[in-house]
This record gives C-alpha cells, sequence and structure tokens, in this order.
C-alpha cells in the first residue's frame, strides 16, 4: 500500500516538475549549471573505473580462455560486448546513482530543511520545476556522453593490458573488438542509459525534496535516493534487455 | 489588508488551529505571539498557502487565497515578501544574487536595471558593499537583513516575518526591528511578524493578537498588552524577569 502511495506521490511530482517553466533564460542557465556539476565532475571517477573495468575484464578473459582452441581475439570480443552491453550503461549507472543521486537528494533536502524551497515557493516559484526540471534534463543530456566516453576508455584499458602484459597482440585485440559488431548494441546501450538518468535524477529528487525535519532525515532522504535508484536501474535493466534486445 | 476568518486545521486529530478571525491593516506592523506549539507559525503559514486550511478563508485585499486557482496564487504571492527564521537564502548564489532572484524571475528588467535595484535595496538595509559575498561568508545579523532586502526588492504589499530575530543577539535584535517597523511605515505594508520575543512587541507591535491553544486569545495593541487583566496572556508577557520589573516600574 506504501509502495502505490509513494508511487502516487512520484506521479504527481513529476507532473509539476514537467509543468511550463516560469522564465526559460532562467533554467537555460540553471540546465548548464547542472551540466556541469553532474557531468564534469563525473569525468573523472568515470575515466578511472572504465579503464580499470575494461583492463580487468581483459585479463579475466584471457586467464578464462587459456586454450589453442578459443581464438586470442576473443579477449577484445568479450571485453567490448561487457562493456558496451553491460558495464557502461548499467554498473556505471549504479555507480553515478550514489555519487550524483546523494549529491542531488543531499542538496535539495538541504534546501527543504532550511526553508529555501518554501522561500521559492512564496515567491511564486514552481519550486519543484525550477530545482528539478535542470537537473533531469541535464543528467538525461550528459549521461549519454559520459557513457560513450565510459565505452571508448572501457575498450581502451583492455587493449592497453593486452598489449602492456602481451595477453594478445594489439591487432588480434582490435580484430576482436571489430568482429561481429552490432550497432544496435550501441543504441541499446544508449536507450538504457537515457532511461537510468531520468530514474537516478528524479528519484533523487524527489527522495530530496520531500525531506522533513533536521540534517538526519536529509541524510535518510539521500540513502533511501541511491538505495530506490538503485532496485529501479536493476528492475530497469531487465525489463528493457527483455523488451529490446530478446 | 489581510484578513482571516474563521481558519480552523488540524493534523490528524491534534486541531492546531480554532476559528481564527482577525484584520491586519497597512501601514502597521501587526504581531501574532504566543508559546511554543500555540500554532502562531502554522498559521502565518496557512495566511502564506504553505498549508492548506481545514475551513476558513485568507483575504488578500478583499481577494479569497485559498481556493484560487495556482496562477492566481502566484499573481498574489508576487506581492509577499518573507521573512524566514533561519533567513532562507540561497546558499549557492551572492547577496546580490539572492536579492535581484525575484527580479530575475518575474519581471523584464535588464541586468543593469535589476542590479540598481539590488544596490537601492542593500543600501535600505544598510549593507553597501556587501554584493559578492556568499551567505556564507556574513554574519547572522547580515543574513537577515539581506534577507530583508530580497523580501521588499519586488515592492511588496504583504510582508511576513517568521520569529526575525531568533538566533540574534539583542543590539542586532532591535536593528532588525527597526528596519522592519520603518520599512512597513515608509512602503505602507501590512507586515505580519510572528514572535515570542516581547522585546520586539514592546519596541515596534501596532496590533498584536495572542494565539493560545490554537485560539485567538487576545487582541489589542501594546499599550493595551501591559494593562490586561487576561491570565494567560500575562503569563506569557511576564514570564521574563525584565517585562516583571516593566510592569512593576509601571505600576508605580
Amino acid at each position: 500500500m506504501d509502495t502505490l502511495y509513494q508511487i502516487g506521490r512520484y506521479a504527481i511530482f513529476m507532473g509539476r516538475v514537467l509543468s511550463r517553466p516560469e522564465k526559460l533564460k532562467i533554467y537555460w542557465d540553471q540546465l548548464v549549471r547542472e551540466i556541469d556539476k553532474i557531468g564534469i565532475s563525473s569525468l573523472g571517477i568515470v575515466a578511472l573505473m572504465s579503464v580499470f573495468m575494461g583492463a580487468v575484464i581483459a585479463l579475466q578473459t584471457a586467464s578464462a580462455i587459456d586454450s589453442p582452441l578459443i581464438p586470442a581475439y576473443t579477449v577484445g570480443f568479450t571485453t567490448r560486448q561487457s562493456i558496451i552491453l553491460e558495464f557502461s550503461p548499467t554498473i556505471l549507472s549504479l555507480i553515478l546513482a550514489g555519487k550524483v543521486g546523494s549529491n542531488i537528494a543531499s542538496e535539495i533536502g538541504t534546501m527543504r530543511v532550511t526553508e529555501q524551497i518554501d522561500a521559492l515557493e512564496i515567491m511564486g516559484v514552481n519550486a519543484s520545476a525550477y530545482l528539478v526540471l535542470p537537473k533531469v534534463l541535464g543528467g538525461v543530456f550528459i549521461f549519454p556522453f559520459l557513457i560513450a566516453i565510459s565505452m571508448f576508455l572501457g575498450v581502451f584499458g583492455g587493449w592497453f593490458i593486452c598489449v602492456a602484459t602481451d595477453i594478445t597482440t594489439s591487432s588480434e585485440y582490435i580484430y576482436g573488438i571489430r568482429y561481429d559488431f552490432r550497432p544496435f548494441h550501441v543504441v541499446y546501450a544508449f536507450i538504457k542509459t537515457l532511461v537510468f538518468a531520468f530514474v537516478i535524477t528524479s528519484v533523487a529528487s524527489f527522495h530530496g525534496f520531500h525531506a522533513r525535519g533536521s540534517a538526519l532525515e536529509v541524510g535518510r532522504s539521500s540513502t533511501q535516493a541511491v538505495v530506490y535508484s538503485s532496485v529501479l536501474i536493476l528492475l530497469l535493466n531487465y525489463i528493457l534487455t527483455q523488451l529490446i534486445l530478446i | 489588508m489581510i484578513e482571516v476568518r474563521d481558519l480552523s486545521k488540524s493534523f490528524g486529530d491534534n486541531e492546531v488551529l480554532k476559528d481564527i478571525s482577525f484584520t491586519f491593516r497597512p501601514g502597521q506592523v501587526n504581531m501574532i505571539i504566543g508559546q511554543s506549539g500555540s500554532g502562531k507559525s502554522v498559521l502565518a503559514k496557512c495566511m502564506v498557502g504553505l498549508h492548506k486550511p481545514d475551513r476558513g478563508q485568507v483575504l488578500f485585499d478583499g481577494q479569497d487565497f485559498i481556493p484560487m486557482p495556482l496562477e492566481e496564487k502566484k499573481e498574489i504571492r508576487k506581492n509577499i515578501g518573507m521573512l524566514f527564521q533561519a533567513s532562507a537564502l540561497f546558499d549557492s548564489m551572492t547577496v546580490e544574487e539572492n536579492v535581484m532572484f525575484p527580479l530575475a524571475m518575474f519581471t523584464n528588467m535588464t541586468k543593469g536595471e535589476m542590479q540598481d535595484r539590488a544596490d537601492e535595496c542593500l543600501d535600505r538595509v544598510n549593507l553597501q558593499g556587501k554584493n559578492k559575498l556568499y551567505p556564507s561568508e556574513t554574519s547572522g545579523g547580515m543574513q537577515k537583513r539581506i534577507a530583508i532586502a530580497r523580501a521588499i526588492v519586488m515592492k511588496p504589499k504583504y510582508l511576513f516575518c517568521d520569529e526575525p530575530n531568533s538566533g540574534l543577539d539583542p543590539q542586532t535584535s532591535i536593528v532588525i526591528d527597526n528596519l522592519i517597523f520603518e520599512i512597513t511605515k515608509e512602503m505602507q505594508i501590512t507586515t505580519v511578524v510572528i514572535t515570542h520575543d516581547m522585546n520586539s512587541v514592546i519596541e515596534i507591535g501596532d496590533h498584536i493578537i495572542f494565539i493560545h491553544n490554537g485560539m485567538k486569545w487576545w487582541e489589542g495593541t501594546k499599550q493595551d498588552i501591559l494593562r490586561s487583566k487576561n491570565q494567560e496572556l500575562n503569563d506569557f508577557v511576564y514570564a521574563s524577569k525584565f517585562m516583571q520589573t516593566l510592569k512593576a516600574e509601571l505600576g508605580k
């Protein structure tokens, strides 16, 4: 019953978020700021995780296929498939749910408990749209770029470790990453990314916006934001894969 | 003018406000006083639309605010300035950006015009030259003054102040009280101050209502307060030694 109630509240909240903005210029400025805050500030962690994950996938694949019957290019092929289909869009989104989601929830939650949201509403500003819409649009805009960078760096990390440790030659690895390449897999990854970006930013904003009381509540809303977004990402990952890929 | 008629509000079984009615006139500092938990903040929040009352009316210059559609409410809200207990300044904006925010949101002024108006308001609260500071770089008293500047930047017809002196030392409290009083008289605003600070009441109160157990228990001027025989009001007003001494002095 509580779940249904929360879904209803979320739907009403998103209805207000997606209503007509008061002044587009102000929202545009906010959007640019959010793209910087959500996207650019996440570049470091995205790059670091992607390079190392690509390298580890390549190493694990190489150790698992230590047989002359399996061609060496399988390392490149498996790394590409793992990175494009799952690591970049899903695992990285889970990581960003922690970083970006908790940041959004605590920022909006603090504004709630320090009456800044009340101040906006009394001025006649649609606080939910003003605070949340730029975050959702910013996230949906910038996440695909982050994921594209992650895909490139993940595959690069695999190549680097293969060449550096002599697991395969550079040309075998490159042959592997080009072998049986289906562009639709990239489209599938970006569709997932867009959905996950919306989930992370909107669910975190929802929890922050409805924080009440004290700093303790802000912390709780931040934790809830990460937990609910992560569960939703896993659930939607399954549903989208079933719908799009199978 | 703000009129409140038969306003009631409950949270679950707890009836916080019971059939409250009063009229606040322009050019006056109208004060809502009462103990913590008496319902005065809920009353103020019902008046500005942050809480929806169960029944009753809130009329801003004759227009019933509560049943209005959101778009019409927004128009009324543009005429409301509010000073919050914790100032509620936007942390990510400078002092100047905070003051300019309502102008940027609701007017078509150029950046230069907005800066001029923000300077005017910051001058009025004696904060010249602080434009580029962030709220975290200012003191509690300065934050209240910035919040007043932001509240008056749109030349509001109604000004709400929730515990304006909370957390301030006595001298700074007087500065804030005087600012609220002067601005009310200069701009002929209908000002509503929610407080339990009797110094403020004696300093600037023109019209006072006392809320007790969710009801309007008493109404009058600050001179009436000192003469009142109402037991609950006297218990509240003369709780401090300072007020007891003042009463004794007046008695002489």
